[in-house]
């Protein structure tokens, strides 16, 4: 099997840097080297401790036999869910994934109405029909998570043309996961975005599997520089670490600004793990159990927690209160859920037609 | 009034609409500066420019993808596909997302988008530029699927479906587009999608079609008529989704006897539903077995054999009569 060891920041032609953590060094003034305000700055550990907070419950919740279906988590991604995010504005658009949970939260969407949906219970997003894997707030450009790996290619490619077509200047990031690079969607919609410069992102969180499928056996890409695959259509792509929010945010902010000042579509890929299975539930065979042990040691929440305390922008006793208010905040969200009544079966078939 | 034929009713049809809604837009391989396979779109690009007619990159599941997410942030994109023979690379769009949005959303978001394309045999092309495959997106729920007989139907039913919020799949006879004229209205009107018309009266049997086999009906009905034999009921389905179960129901309980008439593969085929719907509404007031005459269970054949496989007038007047006769 490859090395998939994590690595430290990774250049912008994708090829790994040899020794992690090589960014601490620089990591001492935040402010300077980003041109975030300091709320800003804890907004993003603010918004990964919710979604590992939220995340930590569903599993919870999933094991006890209360979310129903199945449930795709997101511990250990949060850097790349909150780093993109963080570059958008509302009207912008992105599409998620089956492990979408965390891209909702960080573009604003409401933990009490997703946890609603993913109890079924009639105040979620979808009414409690459309569950984890179907979020979506048009509110906050939220277009869908998607059971469908790659489903969301062609949906943030028409909404990046809309949103050309209408002289706006809103950008459509498209997540997806590395086993999603090699549906073929992916290559009709890269080449008309091309052709046409559609201000779209194709954002890849490359999470070394695709259920139990490794980069490494399914992915024909020169030394696993999946950023590469988009020199074939002429789109500028960086590599970025995925488990430092600073440098997902950096990467995804150069795209985005790239894309609203007229200058297209660009590939961002985000070398993340994710430190559970698949699925909750997910017994993990296809991976060594000590392998998690080592990115673990990068979780980019207590990483970046301890960066904020280090340049002075926090301190230990605040980072231990908003770790409480995440779970505050998702313990609220819970008991709204679970005050909140089930559908009417007898709305069963409406809402096929208008 | 002005005598045309399906293409050009067509055409007229996405010209008007396309002046009256700045938000509707044309899209698909070809559809440009070509006019498209069929010609259906022949002058668009010239009147609206190329950023609302749109030559796509040859890519069914692109377009269809791209379609819904223009549909999703507010346009109403009307694409095509050269072939429905085509449409399966995109099917995966159609079915996992455009017609699931509304009710994925609880009626939060919705897909207004239409999906046109030509469908069909007779006109001795080979299989994927010949086959009726209605059935297989009628089953889907939320989406709607429209099959228009003639040029004037064409035009009211499509200008329907671009106003409609949800996403249509709109089949267009090929074998009718240039071979029959009639006369149709210069300015816009509307056939609302889920209603069947009754095209001619009859107190025999309900003889039941759509798209291009609307017209073997009507034939095998003025035969019986002329020679004397049974005054038979021809009804147009038009839109098989939305089915209007009610119109069907009411000519059968009329006439007492039902002959459905579809060139798609018999098994699973849509006459296999509305069979079924009849049973479930009609059967005491049944005086024969619902009959079917459809195309057989393969793929369409070459030009030599398609007309045994198509139904044709003499087939549907042999099953009328053995209905009757039962």
């Amino acid at each position: 099997m490859a090395d998939q060891r994590p690595q430290g920041k990774t250049n912008a032609a994708g090829g790994r840097s040899p020794k992690a953590g090589g960014r601490k060094a620089k990591a001492a003034k935040l402010v300077e080297t980003t041109g975030l305000r300091p709320d800003e700055l804890i907004g993003l550990l603010q918004r990964m401790m919710l979604i590992r907070e939220f995340e930590e419950e569903c599993a919870r919740l999933y094991r006890a036999g209360r979310i129903r279906g199945v449930t795709h988590t997101y511990q250990g991604q949060e850097a790349v869910a909150v780093g993109v995010c963080s570059t958008l504005n509302v009207s912008d658009f992105i599409t998620s994934t089956h492990r979408g949970h965390a891209h909702v939260i960080a573009k604003g969407g409401d933990v009490n109405l997703m946890m609603a949906e993913l109890l079924g219970k009639a105040t979620g997003y979808c009414k409690g029909r459309g569950g984890s894997m179907h979020i979506a707030d048009m509110s906050q450009g939220i277009l869908g998570a998607n059971g469908i790996v790659g489903g969301g290619m062609g949906i943030a490619v028409g909404a990046a043309l809309s949103s050309k077509m209408l002289g706006r200047d809103t950008v459509a990031v498209c997540f997806f996961g590395d086993g999603a690079m090699n549906q073929g969607i992916l290559h009709e919609v890269s080449n008309i975005a091309a052709c046409w410069n559609l201000p779209v992102v194709f954002l890849c969180e490359n999470n070394f599997y695709g259920m139990s499928a490794s980069v490494e056996d399914t992915l024909a890409c020169k030394e696993m520089n999946l950023a590469g695959r988009a020199a074939a259509y002429d789109i500028p792509a960086a590599t970025c670490d995925g488990m430092d929010v600073i440098d997902v945010h950096l990467a995804t902010r150069a795209a985005v600004e790239r894309a609203r000042g007229g200058g297209g579509p660009s590939y961002v890929v985000c070398t993340t793990y994710r430190f559970l299975g698949h699925h909750v539930g997910d017994p993990l065979t296809y991976r060594d159990k000590s392998a998690v042990d080592p990115w673990r040691l990068r979780d980019p929440i207590p990483n970046f927690a301890g960066r904020l305390v280090a340049d002075n922008l926090a301190t230990r006793e605040q980072v231990d209160r908003w770790e409480a208010e995440a779970k505050d905040a998702i313990a609220r969200a819970l008991a709204f859920a679970e005050e909140s009544p089930d559908p009417d079966p007898s709305n069963l078939t409406e809402d096929v037609f208008a | 009034m002005a005598r045309l034929n399906m293409v050009t009713a067509i055409d007229q049809a996405l010209l008007q609409e396309m002046e009256r809604d700045p938000k509707v837009i044309v899209l698909g391989e070809d559809v440009g500066r070509d006019g498209g396979v069929f010609r259906v779109t022949e002058g668009l690009v010239e009147r609206f420019g190329e950023e609302r007619v749109i030559d796509t990159p040859l890519a069914e599941s692109g377009i269809v993808g791209f379609a819904i997410g223009m549909a999703l942030a507010g346009y109403r994109p009307v694409a095509e596909v050269q072939f429905s023979g085509f449409v399966y690379p995109g099917y995966d769009q159609i079915l996992s997302h455009a017609a699931r949005y509304r009710t994925r959303s609880r009626g939060q978001w919705t897909v207004p988008l239409v999906v046109r394309m030509p469908y069909g045999g007779g006109i001795r092309a080979l299989e994927h530029h010949s086959e009726s495959m209605e059935a297989v997106f009628a089953h889907i729920p939320g989406l709607k699927v429209v099959m228009p007989a003639d040029p004037y139907e064409a035009k009211g039913l499509l200008t329907a479906a671009i106003r409609d919020p949800d996403p249509v799949i709109f089949f267009e006879p090929a074998r009718v587009y240039r071979a029959i004229k009639m006369e149709v209205p210069e300015e816009q009107y509307e056939i609302p999608l889920g209603v069947a018309r009754v095209v001619r009266e009859g107190k025999d049997l309900t003889l039941i079609g759509w798209g291009a086999q609307l017209r073997v009906c009507r034939e095998a009905a003025d035969r019986l008529a002329s020679e004397g034999r049974y005054e038979v009921e021809v009804v147009d389905i038009r839109t098989i989704s939305p089915f209007d179960f009610e119109t069907v129901t009411a000519s059968v309980v009329k006439t007492g006897r039902a002959v459905i008439v579809h060139e798609a593969p018999r098994t699973c085929g849509f006459g296999a539903e509305i069979s079924a719907q009849i049973m479930e509404r009609a059967i005491l007031r049944l005086e024969a077995p619902v009959r079917r005459v459809t195309g057989f269970d393969t793929i369409p054949p070459l030009a030599k054999l398609e007309d045994y496989f198509q139904p044709d007038v003499d087939l549907v007047v042999h099953e009328i009569i053995a209905t009757m006769e039962f």
